[in-house]
């Protein structure tokens, strides 16, 4: 609850910082090798990419950081349209808070 | 009884991602639906703590993941707050599917303290508690009570009501009440006939135009209340045409062990003929979940016959489910008499037409409740069947 209203607190620039949804957790699993996203009777398995931005949503990351933490780490660029258009999925999924709080 | 099959392991089934730890059969209520073997009573002897927690190292170490603890109703245990923390603390996501009696303040923050992530509050009715619920007398209050437990230790909240002829008018008031006790899901799940709820389907099984009404008046509150509530709605498998894939496909993705602990596929695969079912107490995890027949059996599609063995969906429906091919073609390797391309699908038509009827005269006979005598008398039943 508390930090619901913390995000809420951070006004126009919440937003900026996506956040993993209360309702979801997010963790590594072994036996699938993969990031899986649980709730309430169900989990979604998530492919590499997928993995590696949520993961980085955890509040604390603008948009533009987790872009170039991507593309260090894969040795790409040019990253920001597919992050992007990702995290809207994720926002429609309500795998992301609606409010996200500030870095 | 048929002769063994030849077992053709799947190459590599994937790992048994969902436990469902049965904790117990005791139960309170008597619902006439009810799962649980129907000879129940004969299943008394309860797996221990240690037991239990050893289970859930090793199915958590075999790759599980979710783990709900049902039942019975699983807070007859007083050891679940113990379970539940050693699930929490090796990673499961924890769901109690309870149906809200014996859950007080104490015990709710016990279990929030033990790391629990998710309660299932079920709707349990029998016809008087059902005139209870519709007046919203005592079970409107149990329920409001448990519902606000939920929300003040903030879990998300996940309500199930058995749908049936007996309630399936009333799913607008079913809905309405969900909503007004907070719940942001609500499944609307039509009774499956297995178990008591076999022994009750003359009763239970909902006529087409009631259900045909409640999918029409399900479909209008969802666009009524929008993003208040998510609402699933499922219909008999006696009203398809196709079978469901059952659990996902026998032992690719649950696994079941029950209060003895007898390790199963899916919760009712105890009544198969002719399949020797592991038990945690003799086996771990692994070895029954890739090494056992009872998990092997019915893998894959290697022991499929016609129609499903040629069927272009057999992948995605795997023949359907089990026990009833077993319960209504009397062959556990047959297909899902629900699929209209059985042999023995004019079976499901008939209890549909029938029910359908409006001359039906079943659906007043009085229903079999689910209690401890009774389960009793038919496990004696059955045994001198299987003995004669």
């Amino acid at each position: 609850m508390s930090r619901e209203n913390i995000a809420e607190a951070a006004g126009p620039l919440a937003g900026a910082c996506p956040k993993v949804s209360r309702r979801f957790r997010l963790q590594w699993e072994e036996a699938q090798q993969s990031w899986v996203l649980l709730y309430p009777e169900g989990m979604v398995r998530l492919n590499r990419s997928a993995g590696e931005i949520l993961r980085r949503c955890d509040g604390t990351r603008t948009l533009e950081t987790i872009v170039g933490e991507l593309e260090q780490s894969f040795g790409a660029s040019d990253l920001t349209a597919d992050v992007s258009a990702f995290i809207d999925m994720a926002r429609q999924q309500q795998w992301l808070e609606a409010r996200a709080g500030r870095p | 009884m048929n002769a063994p099959l030849p077992v053709t392991p799947v190459a590599s089934p994937g790992p048994p991602l969902w436990l469902l730890a049965e904790v117990t059969y005791r139960c309170p209520l008597h619902c006439a639906f009810c799962y649980n073997p129907v000879d129940f009573a004969r299943h008394d002897s309860e797996l221990a703590t240690e037991d239990w927690l050893r289970v859930l190292r090793e199915a958590r170490a075999a790759g599980s993941v979710q783990c709900g603890f049902s039942g019975g109703e699983p807070l007859m245990r007083d050891d679940l707050e113990i379970l539940v923390a050693e699930a929490h603390r090796l990673g499961f996501y924890t769901n109690l599917l309870t149906s809200g009696v014996g859950l007080d303040a104490r015990r709710a923050q016990a279990l929030r303290e033990a790391g629990l992530d998710h309660i299932q509050l079920s709707f349990q009715d029998s016809t008087r508690e059902l005139n209870d619920f519709l007046s919203h007398t005592r079970t409107f209050d149990l329920k409001q009570r448990v519902a606000g437990l939920i929300k003040h230790n903030g879990w998300p909240m996940v309500m199930n009501c058995v749908i049936h002829r007996l309630n399936i008018d009333y799913v607008e008031n079913i809905i309405d009440m969900a909503v007004e006790l907070g719940a942001e899901y609500l499944e609307l799940a039509n009774s499956q006939y297995y178990s008591w709820a076999l022994l009750n389907r003359d009763q239970l099984m909902p006529s087409r135009a009631q259900l045909e009404r409640a999918e029409r008046i399900v479909n209008e509150c969802r666009q009524r209340l929008g993003d208040r509530i998510r609402i699933f709605f499922v219909v008999p498998d006696y009203y398809e045409t196709r079978p469901k894939k059952c659990m996902n496909g026998w032992g690719e993705v649950f696994l079941t062990v029950t209060p003895d602990g007898t390790a199963l596929p899916c919760h009712t695969a105890r009544m198969l003929p002719g399949l020797d079912f592991p038990n945690v107490r003799d086996m771990d995890v692994k070895s029954i979940w890739y090494g056992s027949e009872g998990f092997s059996r019915y893998r894959g599609d290697a022991w499929m016959k016609d129609p499903c063995r040629s069927c272009p969906d057999k992948e995605k429906d795997r023949g359907g489910c089990r026990c009833q091919a077993w319960m209504l073609a009397g062959d556990p390797a047959a297909a899902d008499p629900v699929c209209d391309k059985s042999p023995h699908h004019s079976k499901v038509v008939q209890v549909v037409e029938q029910a359908s009827d409006p001359g039906w005269k079943g659906g007043a006979k009085p229903l079999i409740f689910r209690d401890l005598r009774r389960s009793r008398e038919l496990g004696a039943l059955e045994k001198s069947a299987a003995d004669g």
